[in-house]
């Protein structure tokens, strides 16, 4: 059985149709990702994963329990974790408290401190910040920040909403092959991103969202080499 | 044990402790030299010939010889604004909405505790009760008033708050003054049917009345007695531990640090497994603990309550919390202290220095010229940060 798994979900923001019926899988183990121009529902879908929107019509499936009815903090407690678009970051907060805040449902605090301590591993220069407030670090130490916090909980499905949005090259090169680090550990992925190119790379499958509706999925290497993907995402023609 | 005594965090508790302290005294300062100097000045004109003319005494020696008393007046009621401020601002920090029937919450809080102790004074045994016992009693009627107020807040927040969330800002607002007059006028009501009466009077028991002098000392042609009624200690006393007690939950545990991420970012409090509804309740809920403990106190202090005992209080409290910066805890405290010092400055003082012309009674004037002044020239207050309108 899929570890998520999506059908016919439909969401709204007030009168505007978001989501038309999406329906996608994501196996344990995988690395999947969302992919699609500004507005096409990549966020409302993992909004409406997490339980941070309600879906009007249509299942959620996580870990083989019905989700699509729970809050999201509801959620978080079956091994979900969503670092949100735009990083999600207690500004005023220390970078030690916010890793703390992503293990509050975690009672065991020999776990908070190995898990901290691999975060570290993942990305040191969060270490050098531990006192500083989160709002003063730069948008890469935000989302080094935002994804070390994702993993505190342990989750056993990590959501990443872009998290290469707006950062330096070299930045999302190492976002990315921490992903795959994370994969190779054993956590799912799914991933959401704009940048189509970086995302089929890492990913073992791919859905292409439009206008609030699943046009194509397939692997990672058929979308690659797929003409029109390539046309609309990967801006080759 | 030992682990438990290390888990504390001493500086969280001293902290408070020296910021109350340093504001106390700042204040006291300021405002000692203000009235001093103007005091100076005044002297050789009409209103110093005026009071040497009744009393026989310099408008300066008369100034200094009230002045403790008055500093000692100042933080009483300071300290319980303060505590009802830090009601207003917790709910603002979070919520981004000021909880105008927080007033009311403070007055059921002075109901519950003054009616507990009028109960227990028809049976009599107040006037019989040890020293010890009168203690006990007035920390009963105050864990009641407080437990009262507390219940209450939560209640409302959950009937008339919670259902509008996402609204626009301004229909809680309103939803908050309507759970304000309504209130007031259950308040009314109750006590209307049950007692007949509109005021109720605090009973007298224990030691509360009597002053405890800390000595005399000579200055100059003066010779000032010091003096503080045992009152006005167990105000500032219980305020103080509020206080400590408050910013200890806010800064130094895991509760409290989930009540700093819900009001920083909700959906990402959220996406951390933290049940916002029900931070947000319990935001109410201390709020509320707080408002009725100051209602209990207030009425111990002024000793007569209505139906409307809330609202000066509870204006001038937000305009405390707006003072101080709102949604600042530390703010609230420095504004509480800062209004409290200086219409009591200004009660105190402002009939000498008019010769008769403006008595007390104009105090107001000044916490209310505050509010004004703030707002305009720094709306986001002495401690908070400017924000600006949130996208």
């Amino acid at each position: 059985m899929s570890l998520l798994s999506l059908t016919d979900v439909h969401s709204y923001y007030g009168h505007i149709h978001a989501l038309k019926g999406v329906s996608l899988t994501v196996e344990q183990g995988e690395i999947v990702t969302l992919i699609g121009s500004n507005g096409a529902g990549k966020s409302t879908t993992l909004r409406t994963i997490s339980g941070m929107m309600r879906p009007r019509q249509g299942q959620i499936q996580f870990a083989g329990r019905e989700i699509s009815r729970m809050e999201p903090h509801a959620v978080v407690l079956d091994g979900l974790g969503h670092v949100p678009e735009g990083r999600g970051i207690f500004p005023k907060l220390t970078v030690r408290e916010n890793l703390e805040m992503g293990a509050f449902t975690v009672n065991d605090p020999v776990a908070v401190r190995e898990r901290m301590d691999y975060g570290f591993e993942l990305f040191p220069r969060l270490k050098e910040r531990l006192g500083q407030y989160g709002g003063t670090l730069s948008g890469g130490e935000q989302q080094m920040l935002a994804i070390a916090r994702g993993l505190m909980m342990n989750p056993s499905l990590l959501m990443l909403d872009e998290p290469s949005m707006g950062l330096a090259p070299v930045l999302v090169e190492l976002i990315f092959d921490i992903v795959k680090i994370l994969n190779d550990k054993g956590t799912t992925i799914l991933l959401v991103e704009q940048n189509a190119l970086m995302a089929l790379s890492v990913a073992h499958r791919g859905y292409v969202l439009q206008n609030g509706e699943i046009v194509v999925s397939d692997t990672a290497a058929n979308l690659r080499s797929n003409e029109s993907v390539q046309k609309a995402y990967l801006g080759m023609s | 044990m030992k682990h438990f005594l290390s888990a504390i965090n001493v500086r969280e508790l001293l902290r408070p402790l020296g910021q109350l302290l340093l504001f106390s005294l700042g204040s006291a300062v300021v405002l000692s030299a203000i009235v001093l100097t103007l005091a100076l000045v005044l002297d050789q004109t009409t209103v110093g010939q005026h009071l040497h003319g009744r009393y026989n005494v310099s408008l300066y020696t008369y100034t200094l010889v009230n002045l403790p008393q008055v500093v000692i007046d100042g933080l009483t009621i300071g300290f319980v604004y303060a505590a009802i401020a830090l009601g207003y601002t917790m709910v603002y920090g979070v919520l981004e909405f000021i909880n105008f029937a927080h007033s009311e919450i403070f007055a059921v809080g002075a109901f519950v505790g003054v009616e507990i102790l009028i109960a227990l004074d028809n049976t009599g045994i107040l006037r019989g009760a040890s020293l010890g016992m009168a203690y006990a009693y007035l920390i009963f009627a105050i864990v009641m008033g407080m437990a009262a107020a507390g219940a209450l807040a939560v209640t409302v927040e959950r009937i008339a708050y919670r259902p509008l969330r996402g609204a626009p800002r301004l229909v809680p607002l309103i939803s908050a003054i309507g759970v304000s007059f309504l209130l007031q006028d259950v308040i009314r009501l109750v006590e209307g049917l049950t007692t007949g009466q509109f005021n109720r009077i605090m009973p007298t028991f224990g030691n509360f009345d009597q002053r405890l002098n800390l000595g005399r000392f000579a200055l100059g042609e003066a010779n000032i007695a010091l003096g503080i009624s045992v009152k006005s200690i167990i105000v500032i006393t219980s305020a103080v531990l509020m206080l400590v007690g408050l910013n200890y939950l806010v800064n130094a545990t895991r509760i409290g640090k989930a009540i700093r991420a819900v009001a920083q970012d909700r959906p990402t409090a959220s996406l951390m497994g933290i049940n916002v509804n029900r931070i947000i309740s319990l935001t109410f809920l201390v709020g509320g603990l707080l408002g009725g403990a100051a209602g209990v106190l207030y009425a111990l202090k002024f000793t007569r309550i209505d139906a409307f005992v809330g609202f000066f209080p509870g204006l001038k409290a937000f305009t405390a919390a707006v003072l101080g910066g709102i949604g600042n805890l530390t703010g609230a405290l420095l504004g509480g202290i800062v209004l409290g010092m200086l219409e009591t400055f200004a009660g105190s003082y402002l009939g000498v220095f008019t010769m008769g012309a403006a008595g007390s009674e104009y105090k107001d004037i000044f916490a209310f010229s505050i509010l004004i002044i703030v707002l305009i020239f720094r709306p986001q207050g002495l401690m908070g940060e400017n924000v600006g309108q949130k996208a």
